[in-house]
């Protein structure tokens, strides 16, 4: 298996061999079962589906229950999907756990990043903005001008605007694992993870 | 107890003595050069502490022929070999930036009286 489901902890730091003091996000992932496996013949693309954190069956609406029981699984309360071609030797039933990851590997997360409503350019695309003074009046954290004259008398599609930010599936790459304690299914990446506290993130391998 | 601290407080260091802005301490600190390992002391006035738990720092200043030199500790760093209080001092201010600006006389601390 290539990746677990996680749950983003929150940040603290840790001093390494040489002293050095590491900022480090904590994630406990997994155990995760493999509750199903796609295939390009019958769902159209090949995947495996993962569960993570069991769950109490009364927590759950019928049609769920009713898709655990038809797969001989205790009940989770959170399923993700894993892309991957190479499934073939991961059964359904199987149970991965962070004994996967090993220490200075380089690893992807994927998260949904902190919503931040309706945001301007300045904080959305890293536009300069304005003065804030000589003679700049009302305009000190605007786009600017948007577009040419009569040709084209439109604005090009795409075009950098106000508009919704954040809360988004935002993935980064190259996370160092500083850490992985097996006894408490915790992973320590080197840096930050997009999301909030308690939110969900998948953890994947570089292949 | 939340892991994240839980983390952060089985690293934390208990053998510092305690001290406070305005107290004078040295600091042995441990340089790697290469595969040698040495300490090397910093002696100075303490003008700030800050940040809390595991990310807990201090500042200390001393004046070295002159020039006025700073060093931010991390208070929970391993290269930390040990803390010693030179001279307890008594300010009245939690950070002491002043002392940069401050020469001679305007540049001393007073002596706290420990009962």
């Amino acid at each position: 298996m290539i990746g677990l489901i996680g749950k983003k902890l929150g940040m603290t730091q840790i001093f390494n061999e040489s002293g050095e003091c590491i900022p480090v996000t904590v994630i406990q992932a997994g155990p995760c079962r493999v509750i199903a496996r796609k295939s390009k013949e019958v769902h159209g693309y090949d995947a495996v589906q993962l569960g993570f954190e069991e769950v109490d069956t009364k927590k759950l609406n019928k049609p769920d229950n009713g898709y655990f029981a038809k797969k001989n699984s205790p009940a989770y309360r959170y399923l993700r999907e894993f892309r991957l071609k190479l499934y073939k030797d991961i059964n359904e039933g199987e149970m991965f756990d962070v004994s996967m990851f090993v220490e200075h590997e380089i690893i992807k997360v994927t998260g949904t990043s902190k919503g931040k409503g309706f945001q301007g350019v300045m904080k959305r695309y890293g536009f300069s903005g304005f003065k804030a003074s000589h003679g700049v009046h009302e305009s000190y954290r605007g786009p600017g001008s948007i577009g040419m004259c009569a040709t084209p008398s439109r604005v090009f599609r795409g075009k950098k605007l106000p508009g919704h930010t954040g809360n988004a599936t935002v993935s980064v790459k190259n996370l160092q694992v500083v850490k992985v304690d097996t006894e408490h299914n915790l992973v320590m990446l080197k840096g930050a993870v997009p999301g909030h506290r308690n939110s969900i993130v998948r953890l994947r391998k570089e292949l | 107890m939340d892991i994240v601290q839980q983390i952060g407080k089985d690293q934390m260091r208990t053998d510092h003595p305690e001290f406070r802005v305005g107290d004078t301490i040295k600091v042995y600190y441990k340089i790697k050069e290469g595969t040698k390992e040495r300490i090397q002391v910093f002696q100075g006035i303490v003008i700030q502490r800050r940040g809390m738990q595991i990310s807990q720092t201090f500042t200390v200043r001393k004046s070295s022929s002159g020039v006025g030199v700073e060093r931010i500790f991390p208070l929970h760093s391993p290269n930390i070999d040990k803390i010693e209080v030179v001279r307890f001092g008594r300010v009245r201010r939690a950070k002491l930036f002043y002392l940069r600006k401050a020469t001679g006389k305007a540049a001393r601390v007073k002596e706290r009286k420990r009962y």
